[in-house]
C-alpha cells in the first residue's frame, strides 16, 4: 500500500497532461481543485478517472467520480477503493 | 450592396505535398502522391493504392498540444486543423484574445469524420465498455469537429459550421463562405473541407467496383483522368482551406490577395433525366455551370481554365461534353482543362477545397498545372476538344479566370468562378 504522499505523487503524474495552470500544479496540496485551481477542462475529469482506474487497478463508480473534484477527494476515493479490493 | 470577396489565405494537406509552397511545386512538377497501401492488400481490397498526406509526428506537434494529441485518432481532424491553421497564418491573421473575433467564422465540411476513432468506440461499446470511451469520441467524430477544433484554436466568433455534400463539399463550403461575406454577415470566413483516409472510408467504393485494380504495382500511373485507359478513381484524403474576406477588410489589413471569388452556383439534378444517386443529371450540371457564369457576371469566353471534377472513370467524356454544351465552346476554342486528381487521387469530401487551392495558385502564380497520365486521351474527348487544351506539362501563362466545379453522390453540383484580382 502506498503512503498518502506516494499516492499524491502518482496522481500528479496522471493529472499532469490535463493541467492548464502550471503554477498551481507546482504547488499542489490536498485542497487543490482540479477545475478551479488547475484549470482542467471538466470533460477531462472523465479521462483522469479512467487513467486512475488503470494505474491502481480499481473501478471508480459514477457517484465517486462526481465527488472526485480535488486532489484530497481523489486520494480518499483511491484509498477506499484499494481497501475494498 | 453586395460586397466583393477575395481570397487572402491558403492551406493544404494533400497526398503529394503538405503546405501551400510545397504543394505549388508538386503540382507544377506533376508529382503523384499515390502509393501502394499494404493494409488494403492485407484486407483483400481490389484497389490496393491510395493517396495519404505524409503527415509526421513532428507536424502534428507543431499544430496540436500534447493534450489535444492525447487519444487523437481522427485523420480528418488532423488534416483539417493543419490546413485551416496554415490558411489563417498565411492570411496574416492573428488568434483572438479574450474576446472572440466576432467578424470571423468557419465553414469546414466533411463526408464522415474520425472513422478510426468511431471504430475504436464501436468495439468498446459492443464489449460493454462504454464507460471507458474517454471524453473525446464525440468531438473527433461529429461532422462539425474540424470547425469546432479550429474555432477554439483561433477564437472565431462568427458562424461556425460544417457542410456535407459528398464530393462537392469543398466547393460548396467556399460558396457558403462567399455568401456569408457578400451579405455582410461576416468579414472573414475560413472555408475548407477534409476527408479521412483508410479502409473504412474507401471500402464502400471498392465494393462498388469504381476503383482501379490494375495498377497496384504502378500506383503513380493509376489516376488517369481524361485518358482512354481511365478505369476508376484512386481514393485519396487530406484537406484544403481558404480564407475568404471582404475586399474592404483585406485592403484595410493590407493583406496579400491571391484571387477574387466572382460568384458561383450550387444545385441538384433531382436524380432525374439520367441522374441517380451516383450519376449526374447532365442538364443540372450544365445549368450549374451556366448559373455560375451568370452570377459571376462574366462571358463564357472569359474562362481561361476549367479545373474539372474529372475523377478518371468512364464518366470523364460526359463531363467534358457538359462543359462544351454549357459554355458553347469546343475544339481549339475550348479553355484549358485539367484534373488535380491525376496527382492526388479523388480526395472525396476534401477534393473541392484542395482543388480550389490549386486553382487559386494557378491564378496567383501564373501557371496551368499538368493533368498527368493523360498521354492516351480518350477519343470521345479529342472528338470534342483540341488535345493541346489538356496540358501534359506545366504551362507558364498568366490566366484571368478559372471555373472550378465538383459533382457528388446524391446528384449534387457546385461551380465557382475565380479570377485574378484586379482593383
Amino acid at each position: 500500500m502506498q503512503t498518502k504522499d506516494e499516492l499524491i505523487a502518482t496522481l500528479k503524474t496522471i493529472v499532469k497532461p490535463y493541467v492548464q495552470d502550471e503554477q498551481a500544479f507546482a504547488n499542489v496540496t490536498e485542497k487543490t481543485d482540479f477545475i478551479n485551481d488547475l484549470k482542467i477542462n471538466s470533460a477531462n475529469l472523465v479521462d483522469i478517472a479512467l487513467d486512475v482506474e488503470e494505474a491502481f487497478d480499481i473501478e471508480i463508480d459514477n457517484a465517486s467520480m462526481e465527488r472526485m473534484l480535488t486532489v484530497g477527494s481523489a486520494v480518499d476515493i483511491i484509498t477506499q477503493k484499494l481497501a475494498e479490493k | 450592396m453586395r460586397k466583393r470577396v477575395v481570397i487572402t489565405g491558403l492551406g493544404v494537406v494533400a497526398p503529394n505535398a503538405i503546405g501551400t509552397s510545397e504543394f505549388s511545386k508538386a503540382i507544377q512538377e506533376g508529382r503523384s502522391g499515390i502509393t501502394f497501401q499494404p493494409d488494403l492488400a492485407d484486407l483483400k481490397f481490389s484497389c490496393q493504392i491510395g493517396g495519404i498526406p505524409p503527415i509526421t509526428e513532428e507536424i502534428k506537434h507543431q499544430y496540436f498540444s500534447d493534450l489535444q494529441l492525447h487519444q487523437l485518432n481522427s485523420s480528418g481532424v488532423v488534416y483539417g486543423v493543419v490546413a485551416g491553421i496554415e490558411a489563417w497564418q498565411n492570411a496574416g491573421l492573428s488568434v483572438a484574445g479574450e474576446e472572440p473575433d466576432w467578424d470571423s467564422g468557419i465553414v469546414f465540411g466533411t463526408g464522415m469524420l474520425g472513422v478510426d476513432k468511431f471504430r475504436e468506440a464501436i468495439y468498446k461499446v459492443d464489449q460493454g465498455q462504454v464507460r471507458r470511451l474517454g471524453s473525446t469520441v464525440v468531438i473527433q467524430t461529429m461532422t462539425s469537429g474540424v470547425s469546432a477544433y479550429l474555432g477554439g484554436m483561433l477564437g472565431c466568433g462568427n458562424q461556425l459550421t460544417a457542410n456535407s455534400s459528398a464530393c462537392a463539399t469543398g466547393t460548396e463550403a467556399l460558396l457558403m463562405a462567399y455568401d456569408r461575406i457578400v451579405t455582410g454577415s461576416a468579414k472573414r470566413m475560413l472555408a475548407g473541407s477534409c476527408s479521412d483516409h483508410g479502409p473504412y472510408i474507401w471500402g464502400g467504393f471498392d465494393a462498388m467496383r469504381v476503383l482501379p485494380y490494375k495498377y497496384n504495382q504502378s500506383p503513380k500511373r493509376a489516376s488517369r483522368p481524361l485518358s482512354a485507359t481511365a478505369s476508376g478513381f484512386v481514393p485519396g484524403s487530406g484537406a484544403g482551406a481558404l480564407v475568404l474576406e471582404s475586399l474592404e477588410s483585406a485592403l484595410e489589413r493590407n493583406a496579400t490577395i491571391y484571387a477574387e471569388v466572382l460568384g458561383g452556383h450550387v444545385n441538384s439534378g433531382g436524380q432525374r433525366n439520367g441522374g441517380s444517386m451516383t450519376a449526374p443529371n447532365s442538364m443540372a450540371v450544365q445549368r450549374c455551370i451556366q448559373k455560375a457564369v451568370e452570377q459571376a457576371g462574366i462571358q463564357v469566353s472569359d474562362i481561361d481554365v476549367i479545373d474539372g471534377h474529372l475523377t478518371a472513370t468512364m464518366k470523364d467524356p460526359d463531363e467534358v461534353r457538359g462543359w462544351v454544351n454549357a459554355l458553347q465552346r469546343s475544339g481549339a476554342d475550348f479553355p484549358y482543362i485539367n484534373s488535380l486528381k491525376s496527382m492526388v487521387g479523388h480526395c472525396l469530401s476534401a477534393a473541392g477545397s484542395i482543388e480550389s487551392v490549386a486553382a487559386v495558385l494557378e491564378l496567383h502564380q501564373g501557371f496551368i498545372y499538368p493533368s498527368i497520365n493523360a498521354e492516351d486521351l480518350h477519343p470521345d474527348i479529342t472528338a470534342m476538344i483540341a488535345p493541346e487544351k489538356i496540358p501534359q506539362q506545366r504551362i507558364r501563362k498568366d490566366i484571368n479566370v478559372v471555373a472550378k466545379a465538383n459533382f457528388g453522390f446524391g446528384d449534387v453540383n457546385a461551380c465557382v468562378i475565380l479570377t485574378k484580382f484586379q482593383p
